[in-house]
């Protein structure tokens, strides 16, 4: 909640409901406590009723922290880095559209500085938008060695948070990311992280890095479970991109597939430069698995590979499943009928099935792109409110407090209606895995499985 | 250890096909090595484009899989003319406003012109498709990707899969490389491009148009890349802008493996490269464990890096004095 902190006399709790800034439950609870009858805290909140049946967007964040809107201190830049071309052109755009709105909706303005908000890209046409070390390299030097600059708002993509962690660790920057999810860049994980991890990423010794969105611990994890256990799978072909984030979660999946007494018939890297994986999928096909999971991101030819899968494996008789990097209409356009019945788990809820806050966050954005906004961009704007908080907290242009106080970020009220925490290592304290399929050429949202 | 015969055979089939296409592309810079010793490197994307314009074609035809049969026939055989004679037209554009310029200029001038035309068709596609791949329009139904001749038509119990559009690529192919044989040592064009090919000062002493017949080697190879493009836009039902650049990699390093320069080595390498293709795909993780199809190029490379050691004119290279 975004509060003021006059709550404690009747017109001051009146004011706090009015603006939104105060629950009903919240109003009646406080009124009570301060004398006012049942009879009236009831007229009052009637009187408001329909205002508080529409949650705003803005009532999300943590409590407590005043929002300053004075700009006499200067300008503050915010960069953000990831792919905005190719296949992650809409994903990619719609997170910056979301950035922008929530920087707006708090008037492009924190702590006594006005906010000014600049989005790189990472990715490379040439390669279908996906992400480039060299770029991811440049972005992150430009974002430290510019004065300006306190908070660094990348990446998309795992494998290029692994560049730019170390170089804006040693700025002493802070970097939050709304979808990276490969456990290493924060923690170690058993079987997956590699030796090393994740302090490789911080040479200062010092942490950081955060991120809004859950791991790929729990998205593997919760894939396998759900197939095992409510699919009754038992045999798993494994595929994927040879990246950090598409072989982790693929590793995860294998693990706990194992665990549970499943069979991994194979695992095993592709070319994501093949024009044709027909030899690929009828070695696969003649193994006899009934699902296949591929962990990859859609600029490496993942639409081509469902294509080739489904010649040899119909929907009735292989599932198939993969991790949010697929996530993406991209995804699903590419791969025409193939995609039917695909299933992909996604760390969160897909916007149009949003409620509250999020609701209303939604239709905002949707009047402003004229399409659903791609999933992930909510946690770009829930990324951009922590930033826009931690900088009100600092109330400084510095980058040692405001990495101190975005890396404090506790209790924080999202747009799907829980709180977490950031912990020590920056990860969010809530972790929530959904279950999405395609249908009729559009990914739809089906179940919570985590 | 056990051979699994099914898979391999199946392998065979896919090697083959993919083989075949690939031909086709090889044909092209095997010629234009032949008759004036440029790599052309821009080809790939010449097949690429070929591959656009054929989805272009089919989706303005207006046909979908519930038009009469003779009219999917139609729009298809006008798809694969109309990317013909697109992409004759582009590569025959490129050798006139910039290869030929570039005759009597040292040798890496025309090939870094390639690569520069490579990139601009590539920058072109992205412009004119966009970045994604894009799914060709539907010419028949569905179900007729999973339709296996030999079950329907033979009635054979087997899982080994052979479909109609397996066959297609065969049946496109095979003729078009005959007739290009036929062109090249049976007519008095043909004549006239290995005659060019042997040597040019001479050839035009005799009255050949060499410039001319230069232009016709680049039509040719234009056409097949077209050819390709059109059969590759179905057969692996994706077309995008980079698609190019793999096949055209394959076909140069097939033309490479035949003997460049030579036309038979071209289509004999290139039926190698594809089934070395499908048979690391299939069988390498099974042969080695912790190997997989991400291993695949790293093969096909390595079979011709060793071809290239023991005999560096490539397999056909010194049996065949006529190059074209």
């Amino acid at each position: 909640m975004m509060s003021n902190g006059q709550h404690d006399s009747i017109p001051g709790l009146i004011a706090s409901l009015k603006r939104g800034n105060l629950t009903r439950r919240d109003f009646a609870k406080r009124a009570a406590a301060i004398g006012l009858s049942a009879t009236l805290v009831n007229q009052v909140i009637g009187t408001q009723a329909q205002a508080q049946d529409a949650p705003s967007r803005t009532d999300i964040g943590a409590e407590g922290i005043e929002h300053n809107t004075d700009t006499s201190g200067g300008t503050i830049k915010i960069y953000s880095s990831w792919p905005l071309s190719g296949a992650t052109e809409q994903l990619g755009g719609d997170a910056v559209e979301a950035v922008k709105m929530a920087f707006a909706d708090f008037g492009n303005a924190a702590g006594g500085f006005a906010i000014e908000y600049e989005a790189l890209d990472d990715g490379i046409l040439a390669n279908n938008g996906a992400w480039d070390a060299g770029v991811e390299t440049d972005n992150a030097n430009r974002a430290i060695n510019d004065p300006d600059c306190m908070v660094y708002m990348a990446t998309y993509n795992s494998g290029a948070a692994q560049i730019s962690i170390p170089i804006t660790n040693q700025a002493g920057l802070v970097q939050i990311s709304h979808a990276n999810t490969y456990p290493g860049l924060t923690k170690v994980t058993e079987g997956i992280t590699l030796e090393g991890e994740p302090e490789i990423f911080y040479p200062t010794g010092t942490r950081n890095y955060c991120r809004v969105i859950s791991t790929d611990d729990l998205q593997g994890g919760a894939a396998a479970r759900w197939a095992y256990n409510d699919q009754g799978r038992r045999k798993a072909y494994i595929l994927h991109d040879n990246q950090p984030y598409g072989r982790g979660v693929a590793l995860v999946f294998q693990m706990v597939f194992e665990e549970l007494g499943g069979e991994v018939l194979g695992f095993e890297g592709f070319d994501p430069n093949a024009p044709d994986y027909q030899s690929l999928m009828a070695s696969i096909a003649d193994a006899g698995p009934d699902i296949v999971y591929l962990g990859a991101i859609v600029n490496l030819n993942a639409s081509k590979l469902l294509v080739d899968l489904r010649d040899f494996m119909p929907a009735d008789d292989v599932i198939f499943l993969g991790p949010d990097g697929l996530f993406n209409q991209a995804f699903v356009d590419g791969a025409g009928e193939a995609a039917e019945g695909s299933y992909i788990t996604f760390g969160g809820i897909p916007a149009n099935f949003l409620e509250g806050a999020g609701a209303d966050y939604a239709e905002a954005m949707e009047a402003v792109l004229g399409h659903i906004p791609d999933a992930y961009a909510m946690y770009a704007y829930e990324a951009a409110v922590v930033v826009i908080q931690a900088i009100d907290k600092a109330a400084a242009k510095d980058r040692a407090a405001i990495l101190e106080a975005l890396m404090g970020t506790t209790d924080f009220h999202s747009l799907l209606g829980h709180t977490w925490s950031f912990n020590a290592e920056g990860d969010s304290t809530v972790q929530m895995m959904g279950l999405n399929q395609v249908q009729d050429g559009q990914i739809v949202y089906l179940q919570l499985i985590a | 250890m056990d051979v699994n015969w099914n898979l391999l055979i199946q392998q065979l089939i896919i090697g083959l096909a993919n083989g075949s296409l690939i031909a086709l592309i090889a044909l092209g810079y095997t010629m234009v090595y032949g008759i004036v010793e440029l790599i052309n490197f821009a080809h790939g994307e010449v097949f690429m484009m070929g591959a656009f314009f054929a989805a272009t074609v089919v989706g303005l035809t207006g046909v979908t899989p519930q038009s009469a049969p003779l009219i999917i026939i139609g729009a298809a055989a006008l798809a694969l003319v109309s990317a013909m004679l697109f992409s004759a037209g582009i590569n025959f554009g490129i050798d006139r406003i910039a290869y030929r310029r570039l005759r009597r200029a040292p040798r890496l001038a025309p090939l870094i012109a390639a690569i520069g035309f490579s990139f601009i068709l590539m920058n072109i596609a992205i412009y004119w498709k966009g970045g994604n791949p894009i799914s060709p329009p539907a010419l028949l139904p569905q179900k007729y990707r999973a339709y296996n001749v030999l079950n329907e038509w033979f009635g054979l119990d087997t899982t080994i899969r052979l479909r109609p559009l397996d066959l297609l690529v065969f049946a496109i192919t095979i003729p078009i490389l005959f007739a290009l044989t036929w062109f090249v040592y049976r007519t008095r064009s043909g004549k006239a491009m290995r005659a060019t090919a042997q040597d040019r000062d001479a050839a035009a002493l005799m009255g050949i148009d060499v410039n001319r017949t230069i232009g016709m080697a680049f039509l040719i190879g234009g056409a097949l890349a077209g050819a390709a493009g059109m059969i590759a836009l179905y057969y692996t039902s994706a077309a995008r802008f980079q698609m190019g650049f793999r096949y055209g990699l394959f076909a140069f390093t097939a033309a490479v493996l035949g003997g460049i320069g030579n036309l038979y080595g071209a289509v004999v390498g290139s039926l190698l490269i594809g089934i070395v293709w499908s048979l690391s795909d299939g069988f390498m993780k099974t042969l080695i464990g912790g190997w997989g199809a991400q291993w695949t190029p790293s093969v096909i490379f390595g079979v011709l890096v060793l071809v290239m050691v023991f005999k560096p004119s490539g397999l056909f290279g010194d049996h065949v004095p006529e190059k074209v």
